[in-house]
């Protein structure tokens, strides 16, 4: 059970996030442009990392406010939380 | 009592409080402060359970959470009997009633002995090798295994205890109220912490509080003495609360513990009433420290599981603790000096000691001089190869270790006693450590594992963390915690410790006897009856990694997780192997420390706390007019409301009838509603759903449906304009919840340039719908002010009306095919505006009509509903809704994945209507449709989603969705039950009203 | 030829005081070049070498495993096996599986304890009751055992199920599939593995791969642990390391790796006598052999790969089991633990090629893989052996998620596996 440092209301108990997976995919802008494949790697392909990920989590139980996380799935250590919109940090 | 085993005015015990209990049908007394084991040895009752595979008599080995054997069945009552009951760990209340488990007809005489007989036939992992022919035939076998495993009886009736919750939060948690934890306490106190302090037992103070040799001083006082001083000034701290009977349980990632507290266990049956029976504290702690000590071995030897053979700290704590002789002719078995302790104890307390019987070649402490010095008989350097007494011990037979230790030479001696307590060194308690992802490493001078590396803000101080003398575990204690707390001086800091110190160590992990091991029986899991036979021949078949040999021996998976048991397997598989024990590894440990009580999981969440039950503001009104309910997730919604004794089926027909020919109401309150507002909104519309809303007017309405991303239909309800900038969306019930985060999250992630905001007012609004031929002509004696007319109040359109004080929000707006108008009001207003309509309709019969109805009634006119003819693999091109797919918008959720080369077959599964050749047949939603049912395997080309008989049209109605559907209008297809084929034809999906007439009254 | 292993086998192997006993499975180290090599030595690795060796006379292959084998979500599940599957893809693969565990024990000579004694899924909400009947007329068209049971059936097939129409989410009834049930995890991949050694398949334990080595679009070889292994073929069934495998050959896989935890109480004598599955209310139980409660909890919504979840899981299933079994109050929990299971989108597993030439990957079975060991053994190392797939798992390819062609069992199967 983590700790969740929200950025908007401070540090919370994990069960009031929801994860929403990996972060930095973002909506392909002209989606009509991509073919199959491209459109499957948006929607389906995950780099699921054994290691540091960037992913989207929501104070879902709280603010309901979307941000980033960067956390190692491989020991749930966070390194890093920031807002949406930021760029992923350098780890 | 007829033998003198009770020594008196001991502290811990009471001995005005004289308890009965009842053992196996025969009372017996103890006293207040006892354990149930404890008062069972003070009646010389040592045998009180058969082991699990070959039903071996089995006594009271251990003190603590640690027993393997002595585990019962508590009460007899079917709703309160708990199976598999620690007698170590249960305090011993008036009443208590208890049996011993796993044997037939009595713990005495046990039919399943004859398997100690068969034993060699039952090695580890036999029944992988056997029971395999005839196939058959297993499930016979499994019957016999199965009525033969298991241990205590699962209770029958519902558990009438309460349970609790609590959440904790500290600086400093500390796990272990014995000295190490208390002075850490104390440490971390004086620095201002807000320090929680958890101990397992009744009391505070751990083994060193019941310590009564004289060789121990701390500031120049017994040891003891210094103790409670220091527990006196403890419970007078403010800055620590103390939690007692309560056992951490586990120790997840980021300091979350969990720790249970026995509240009422410990009294007796009467005075439980209306008490929380456990608490479960969920703890919070900035930093952990693990003060848990250390858990005796024993020792490897042929026979060393019978009734009379115990730990001899155990036996030392039931004298000085519990003021219990274990025995009247005792023998101790070492490698270590600390069983010193427990021959200085019998000694003090007038118990006859015959001998002490050492596997070293010596030892010159001060301890073991002392017990020298007494007179007692040690034999060192020998080894016990055998030991005798069914039912309990009555004798051992020892030996002289050779050189090595591997062999035995000279000659047997026998000694007598009916106690043998047995040391094989200590086990730091290192569970919550590697529970909470802690790394171990091996010290070679202690054969233990002992804490290395973590991750959390943790320390492990005393005996769990390798410190067993006295002076190390104090000074150590102090050292370390004032260097994890970050403090430069503490109180203890001059303390002055003398103890006994060891010198001279030696560990044989399995002790060689005069017999070949396979004649044998040297257990190591005393419960699942693992032997170290087991272990070297899961080794000989391959098994090597340490789980293997666990799985296949089963070594360490009874109840008390192989707290006992480990240590020895390890050693064991690294001496066979030649493998250093540090390189082996240890098993996982898994939580909970103890077995946990799933009541005390689940808390108070049991009943008709499982789930909230989500109710309109109409509800007590459906309740009174004997509305049946149907679950839509929380929600409760009214399903029908059967009149003077009327089956589901007629109370809808004529619910229908009503609403088709007259008038009827439904409370929609249920559906999810979202306020959308803000400049963008417009565009954050077109964006959500698939049609266009651009040209949407003020005062409008409009049907939308909303994709997933990959492009199966997901929610669909009603938008109204409210305002420029303003809209009010609708959801079904059930995806209120997923379709609002749904939403949020695109708008926070993907869209965050728009200028939307979004509340969710579902639980804000209460909405009554009324429709049929006569819902204009009621809603003007509602609102006589307002325009009904069809030029002033089309159809999907919207007014802002007020009634008295109440703004009511009225939409034109159908689901049912009739003139339909929902009022949608506040909640506070929603039973109120409900009985007006309902007063106003009266002269027009108007009926209240539930879910089952409104599905009917929107099936008869062809309308889909979300999760019902849809399972997330339809798009609206399957719905036959192409109508609702803009081809202007340039992009929308979906849309993309529309033009899969898959999802643009032709072929795929279609929404079409079903017609049955007989009228009265009525499908059953689900059932499969096929061309050919006898062509095997069957083509099933689709299903029934939506099934009723429609009282307007006079015949069977359904939906269902079809394989190339759109193609097969008219065709005479075949739905297939286990007891008979039901012929139908494909049809259009809109049954009734084709023109939409009825939509206007 | 190894022991057979039989009563008498047993018998006379008392008299040598189990002296005799043969290795179950050699331990050898990894030769320079194999003509195929498994990564991963779980069930469904080691079934799918058995496969390869028996039925297509591949024999010069190994499987390398990180750890010990076994000891992924073999090892941590709670052995469910029935194949009521709702889509005929499905019910194919589940069915072809569900069909070799009834034969699985006598052709291993391993007793597997597959044991037969049902699986009932209960309905609790108007729509449950839709889509379970749904299942059952496809599964009977289908040729699959599953029956619809009215909720006086349920009591009476259960009878200590609170069948009370007072809960909160009362049974409305279940389906049924008897042939279904558990199997033992631990002898699964044992039996398989000394199967797959006898016929000369190398199973090398503590062998970590740490890469794989390409030549354009072929692959070339593992880099290992215990060194570089030469070989033409790889196939992938790495559970939830299945995308850090498919990383190190520059794939992306629709995958998420996700915690699942399961828990069993301390040993009682028989009281539950079949398997019962609960979506709504979101709880799996049955008794093991050895007389513990088997409980299947939920997934967590984030990637792990800790072996860990969170405790409001564990506390949720619990909630679940107590509202359907009130009289388990009193049981303890005795152990729980977590495993990492690797989830795609549709609910349904790839038994596929991949564009590199050479590589195969069996995976995404999320929380449902053990009962289909034996079938996914089978249908991957048919598709390895001939670099196509059979027609039971065609419909298991990767392409499915560019098509759109998915097997989506997210509506019968969601949770509860």
């Amino acid at each position: 059970m983590f700790l969740i440092n929200c950025p908007y209301c401070g540090e919370r108990d994990q069960s009031e996030f929801v994860s929403g997976g990996e972060a930095h995919i973002a909506r392909p802008k002209q989606p009509t442009e991509l073919n199959d494949d491209q459109w499957a790697e948006y929607l389906f392909m995950r780099k699921n990392i054994k290691g540091i990920q960037f992913e989207r989590w929501n104070h879902a139980h709280g603010c309901r406010k979307w941000f980033n996380v960067a956390r190692d799935t491989s020991n749930d250590k966070i390194e890093k939380i920031y807002k949406m919109g930021e760029q992923p940090p350098k780890l | 009592m007829s033998k003198n085993l009770r020594i008196n005015n001991k502290q811990f015990i009471d001995e005005t409080r004289k308890l009965s209990f009842i053992f196996n049908g025969k009372k017996l007394y103890g006293y207040k402060g006892d354990t149930l084991a404890s008062a069972l040895l003070s009646n010389d009752i040592h045998l009180v359970g058969r082991s699990f595979k070959y039903h071996r008599p089995r006594g009271i080995m251990t003190s603590g959470s640690e027993e393997p054997n002595a585990i019962l069945q508590i009460g007899n009552d079917d709703a309160l009997t708990e199976p598999n009951v620690r007698a170590t760990e249960i305090e011993l209340y008036d009443g208590l009633i208890c049996n011993s488990q796993n044997c037939w007809p009595s713990v005495k005489f046990d039919i399943g002995g004859i398997n100690n007989f068969l034993s060699p036939l039952l090695p580890a992992g036999f029944y992988y090798k056997t029971f395999m022919w005839p196939a058959s035939f297993w499930e016979k076998y499994e019957y016999f295994i199965r009525k033969s495993a298991g241990l205590g009886k699962s209770p029958t009736k519902q558990d009438p205890d309460m349970y609790d919750h609590r959440y904790m939060h500290c600086d400093i948690l500390i796990i272990g109220g014995g000295v190490s934890g208390l002075i850490a306490a104390k440490i971390a106190s004086d620095d201002n912490k807000k320090v929680l302090l958890l101990e397992d037992k009744e009391l505070l103070g751990g083994s060193l509080i019941y310590d009564d040799n004289d060789i121990s001083k701390i500031d120049n006082q017994k040891s003891s003495e210094w103790l409670k001083k220091l527990i006196e000034n403890i419970k007078n701290d403010k800055n620590i609360i103390i939690k007692t009977r309560t056992s951490l349980a586990a120790y997840h990632n980021y300091n979350f513990l969990l720790a249970r507290q026995n509240l009422t266990d410990h009294l007796s049956v009467n005075d439980r009433n209306n008490k929380i029976r456990q608490r479960l504290y969920k703890i919070r702690a900035k930093k952990v420290i693990i003060s848990t000590g250390a858990i005796e071995r024993p020792q490897v030897f042929h026979n060393n599981d019978r009734p009379g053979i115990m730990l001899a700290s155990a036996v030392k704590k039931y004298i000085d603790y519990y003021g219990v002789r274990c025995g009247l002719e005792n023998v101790i078995f070492t490698n270590n000096d600390s069983a010193y302790e427990t021959a200085l104890s019998l000694h003090k307390s007038g118990t006859k000691l015959n001998a002490i019987v050492d596997i070293r070649n010596n030892s010159s402490s001060e301890i073991v001089n002392k017990v020298k010095s007494l007179g007692i008989q040690i034999y060192w350097n020998h080894t016990i190869v055998n030991t005798k007494g069914y039912k309990r011990i009555n004798k051992v037979t020892i030996m002289k270790l050779n050189d090595k230790g591997n062999d035995v030479v000279g000659k047997k001696i026998e000694l007598n006693c009916d106690c043998l307590a047995i040391s094989g060194g200590w086990t730091p308690m290192v569970h919550l450590f590697t529970q909470s992802g802690g790394k171990l490493k091996f010290d070679n001078k202690d054969n233990i594992f002992v804490p290395d590396k973590t991750n959390l803000n943790q320390l492990s101080i005393g005996s769990a963390k390798g410190d067993f003398e006295l002076d190390d575990v104090l000074k150590n204690s102090i050292k370390d915690t004032k260097k994890f707390l970050q403090i430069e001086n503490s109180n203890f800091d001059k303390i002055d410790v003398k103890c006994s110190k060891e010198k001279e160590k030696k560990n044989i992990w399995l002790l060689p006897s005069d017999k070949p091991l396979s004649k044998t029986k040297p257990f190591l899991d005393y419960q699942n009856d693992s032997t170290a036979k087991d272990i070297k021949l899961a080794l000989r078949e391959g098994f090597k990694s340490i789980e293997h040999v666990k799985r296949y021996t089963t070594t360490g998976m009874g109840t008390d997780q192989g707290k006992l048991a480990n240590m020895h397997a390890l050693g064991i598989v690294a001496d066979t192997t030649n493998t250093n024990m540090g390189d082996l590894g240890t098993t996982t440990f898994r939580p909970p420390y103890t077995p946990l009580t799933f009541g005390t999981i689940v808390g108070r969440n049991v009943g008709q706390f499982f789930d909230i039950f989500r109710k309109t503001p109409m509800h007590d009104w459906h309740v009174d007019n004997n509305a049946k309910f149907e679950n839509v997730g929380q929600w409760k919604r009214a399903w029908y409301y059967p009149k003077d004794g009327e089956s589901m089926h007629d109370a809808v027909q004529r619910e229908s009838k009503a609403a088709r020919e007259s008038s009827g109401i439904l409370d929609a309150s249920t559906l999810g509603k979202i306020d959308i507002q803000g400049t963008d909104a417009n565009e954050f519309l077109n964006r959500v759903y698939t049609n266009a809303w651009s040209k949407l007017q003020i005062g409008k309405c409009r049907y939308g449906l909303m994709l997933n991303e990959d492009g199966m239909v997901y929610d669909d309800g009603v938008t109204t304009k409210l305002g420029e900038n303003h809209y009010l969306m609708t959801t079904t019930t059930g995806g209120a919840a997923n379709v609002m985060s749904k939403l949020e999250d695109y708008l926070q992630t993907e869209w965050p340039e728009l200028d939307v905001f979004l509340t969710s007012v579902t639980d804000h609004y209460a909405t009554a719908s009324v429709c049929g031929p006569n819902a204009k002509k009621i809603i003007n004696k509602i609102f006589k002010d307002l325009d009904l007319s069809d030029e002033s109040f089309p159809h999907m359109s919207f007014k802002e009306v007020k009634l008295g004080n109440i703004n009511c929000r009225v939409m034109r707006i159908s689901f049912t095919g009739e003139l339909s108008y929902e009022i949608n009001v506040e909640a506070s207003y929603g039973k109120y505006i409900w009985e007006k309509c309902i007063e106003a309709g009266k002269e027009f019969n108007i009926t209240p009509y539930g879910t089952e109805t409104m599905h009917l009634l929107r099936a008869e006119k062809g309308f889909i509903i979300v999760g019902q003819d849809t399972d997330g693999t339809m798009t609206p091109v399957d719905l036959q809704m192409d109508w609702i797919i803009s081809k202007k918008k340039y992009d929308f959720i979906g849309k993309r994945s529309l033009y899969r080369s898959d999802t643009i077959r032709e072929d795929r599964k279609q929404l079409v209507g079903l017609l049955t050749d007989d009228p009265n047949e009525i499908l059953e939603e689900g059932a499969q449709i096929v061309k050919d049912e006898n062509k095997k395997p069957v083509n099933m080309l689709g299903h029934v989603t939506s099934s009723y008989f429609s009282p307007t049209l006079k015949k069977s109605i359904a939906l269902a969705v079809l394989k190339e559907g759109k193609k097969l209008k008219g065709q005479k297809l075949l739905v297939p039950m286990i007891d008979k084929t039901i012929k139908v034809t494909v049809s259009d999906t809109v049954f009734l009203d084709k023109e939409n007439e009825r939509i206007n009254g | 030829m190894k022991n057979k292993y039989s009563i008498f086998s047993l018998i006379k192997n008392a008299f040598s005081n189990h002296e005799n006993w043969q290795r179950a499975w050699r331990d050898p180290e990894p030769k320079k070049e194999y003509d195929a090599v498994i990564v991963g030595g779980g069930g469904h690795g080691l079934a799918t070498a058995y496969y390869l060796a028996k039925k297509h006379n591949l024999t010069n292959i190994a499987v390398v495993e990180k750890g010990w084998i076994g000891g992924g979500n073999t090892g941590r599940n709670t052995t469910i096996i029935r194949s009521n599957y709702l889509w005929d893809a499905s019910a194919g693969l589940y069915d072809h599986a569900l069909k070799i565990w009834e034969g699985l024990s006598q052709e291993l000579n391993y007793n597997v304890m597959f044991s037969q004694r049902g699986v009932m899924n209960l309905a609790h909400n108007l729509q449950d009751v839709r889509d379970l009947k749904r299942r059952t007329h496809a599964n009977r068209l289908n040729g699959i055992d599953a029956v619809w049971l009215e909720t006086d059936e349920v009591k009476k097939f259960c009878p200590i199920i609170n069948t009370s129409q007072d809960i909160r989410y009362p049974v409305l009834g279940g389906t049924l599939q008897r042939r279904a049930g558990t199997a033992r995890h631990d002898a699964v991949a044992w039996g398989y593995a000394r199967g797959a050694d006898e016929m000369g398949v190398d199973i090398i334990q503590n062998c970590e791969v740490k890469g794989i080595k390409r030549n354009g679009d072929s692959v070339e070889g593992l880099e290992t642990t215990k060194g570089f292994i030469k070989t033409k073929k790889i196939g992938v069934v790495a559970a939830g390391h299945s995308s850090v495998i498919a990383n190190m050959a520059g794939l992306k896989l629709p995958l998420e790796s996700k915690p699942l935890q399961a828990l069993v109480s301390e040993p009682v004598k028989p009281i539950i006598d079949t398997v019962v599955m609960s979506n709504a209310v979101h709880a799996y139980v049955s008794q093991s052999d050895k007389g513990e409660l088997v409980i299947g909890a939920g997934t967590d919504s984030y990637v792990s790969y800790t072996q860990k979840g969170s405790f409001n899981i564990v506390e949720e299933t619990l909630k679940a089991i107590l509202e359907l079994y009130p009289i388990f109050s009193r049981m303890k929990m005795l152990r729980q633990w977590g495993g990492i299971v690797d989830i795609c989108p549709d609910a349904s597993p790839i038994i596929s090629k991949t564009s590199i030439k050479g590589l195969y990957f069996n995976c995404g079975w999320g929380t449902g893989g053990f009962k289909a060991t034996p079938g996914s053994g089978d249908l991957f190392a048919h598709t390895i052996a001939n670099d196509e797939p059979h027609k039971l798992n065609a419909a298991f390819n990767i392409n499915r998620f560019v098509s759109g062609d998915l097997v989506d069992e997210h509506g019968a199967a969601a949770v509860a596996h």
